[in-house]
């Protein structure tokens, strides 16, 4: 009976513990500010913001992150990796959740109205991935007949539906990994989205699937801060800064490297 | 108010297609629950273990994983498809598998708990005027036990409607590409993320108008059905 109560108690502790854990965190979270500075990335794009199994976090977007953070004289252990999924990211910037992101976010007018934007600091455009020995998807309008996949919610599939392929069947995960394992399976024909994390993609198993190579819109990748930030022509200044040294080279050579997809020229920064 | 005028009838479609699910994983999983609460009251060892098996494994698994499991495992590693050309057909019907085999499993244990509120004096009665086992459930035992349990059962019905959200995992849609009610809040608050609390607040309500009749129906046939002992 008493060894009852004692395990009760200790596990009413263990879960108010846990409860409280969370509410600390979050509470260092948004009083830190001044010697830490918060960073949305993907974590579950490889190749551009990843997080490892280990706790580590890579790819092309952390990179240049952390090139950013480092001209704004943060250290590497001085930021704080907050992932920002693709819905939440302009509600994040506007509650302080974090202080940049660069987590494949697109320039468009319609985010402007909402965030600032740094950059681009690179130009992507929708493509499709299929697996290695596909031969008969060679553009978008192949697409008819097929099964796409893509992620709910976003808008490259529907894209490709409502202009190039009007029989296209869409399959919509959660999550582009799914759409990964159902190409190689062969249970669906293509995934869509940006060349960039298609390559991404293509990079973790070489040899398994390739990209088709024939971009069909035109995605700039900029930097998201809160509207009004003060750092927004800093971060330009660096953005270009990376062009020049050969940083920004680097961070594309050292993630994306082996995924078959060439580099392109570096976009010309847009100080509106 | 935009938001309503542009997207109403989107959101309405989307709800149709959770209606949709829900009745489908409801009637399967009433029907899947009743032999499940029947192999394990069975006076045949093979059919309790098999009843039992099923109960505790699938029971004590995540919906989620249930779900994922009835699209790569069921339909791309062993072929079971429901529709072999059309994908929103297919996975509209696994989920429907995945959530009434989900849904069985409590339904079962409700129904159990009800078949032990009818008295033994009862089956024991039932049997000394010669009826069978089946003729036993079917007669005397079942409909006590289904007419007691009836407020425990909305309750595993209301849970079963707002599970249906979990079909987002396979990308459940309708022909025409729109989500079930959790895909497409995520697709609206995507495309309008000034919004995010309206789009919450039209979902939760849409939720309630869907589950909270359920509650009310269960409350008035608990009463009208109530066994008088």
């Amino acid at each position: 009976m008493k060894l009852k109560k004692i395990a009760a108690t200790v596990s009413v502790l263990a879960l108010a513990g846990s409860l409280a854990a969370c509410g600390g965190s979050d509470d260092t979270g948004s009083d830190a500010g001044g010697d830490k500075i918060k960073i949305g990335i993907k974590f579950d794009q490889p190749g551009l913001g990843f997080k490892e199994a280990d706790g580590d976090y890579s790819g092309f977007d952390v990179d240049m992150a952390e090139y950013i953070a480092e001209g704004l004289g943060y250290d590497d252990d001085q930021i704080e990796w907050v992932e920002a999924v693709s819905a939440n990211r302009e509600t994040f910037l506007k509650d302080g959740t974090v202080d940049m992101i660069l987590a494949t976010y697109s320039i468009t007018d319609e985010r402007k109205a909402e965030v600032d934007f740094a950059g681009p600091y690179y130009v992507a455009g929708q493509d499709i991935l299929v697996a290695a020995d596909n031969t008969d998807i060679t553009g978008p309008k192949d697409l008819d007949g097929k099964k796409l996949c893509s992620v709910t919610g976003s808008t490259p599939a529907e894209n490709i539906k409502e202009n190039y392929a009007k029989g296209v069947q869409l399959q919509e995960f959660d999550t582009y990994s799914k759409c990964v394992t159902a190409i190689e399976g062969g249970q669906l024909d293509a995934m869509t989205t940006d060349d960039i994390i298609l390559a991404g993609y293509a990079q973790q198993d070489p040899g398994k699937f390739k990209i088709v190579g024939a971009p069909f819109s035109e995605e700039n990748y900029g930097v998201g801060l809160p509207k009004g930030s003060k750092d927004r022509d800093k971060i330009n200044d660096l953005i270009e800064k990376s062009f020049e040294d050969g940083s920004w080279e680097e961070a594309f050579n050292d993630n994306l490297g082996e995924s078959g997809y060439q580099l392109p020229e570096p976009p010309t920064v847009d100080r509106y | 108010m935009d938001l309503i005028s542009e997207s109403g009838s989107v959101i309405l479609t989307s709800f149709g297609l959770t209606v949709r699910l829900a009745f489908f994983s409801a009637i399967f999983s009433l029907l899947l629950g009743v032999v499940l609460a029947i192999f394990r009251v069975s006076p045949v060892p093979v059919l309790r273990w098999v009843g039992a098996g099923v109960v505790y494994t699938i029971r004590n698994t995540p919906l989620t994983l249930v779900m994922f499991f009835a699209l790569f495992g069921l339909s791309y590693q062993l072929g079971v498809n429901f529709d072999k050309d059309l994908i929103w057909r297919n996975a509209f019907w696994l989920a429907v598998l995945a959530l009434s085999v989900y849904t069985s499993t409590f339904v079962c244990e409700v129904l159990r708990s009800g078949i032990n509120t009818v008295p033994l004096g009862q089956a024991e009665a039932a049997r000394a005027i010669g009826l069978t086992f089946t003729q036993n459930l079917r007669l005397v035992v079942l409909p006590q036990a289904l007419r007691s349990v009836i407020n425990p059962l909305a309750s595993v019905m209301i849970a079963m409607t707002k599970n249906t959200t979990v079909a987002v995992t396979i990308g459940v849609t309708t022909a025409s590409m729109v989500n079930e009610a959790s895909g497409q809040m995520k697709t609206l608050m995507e495309k309008n993320s000034d919004q995010i609390l309206l789009i919450f607040i039209i979902f939760a309500v849409g939720f309630m108008i869907l589950t909270l009749p359920i509650g009310f129906i269960a409350n008035w046939a608990s009463k009208r059905f109530a066994v008088a002992r």
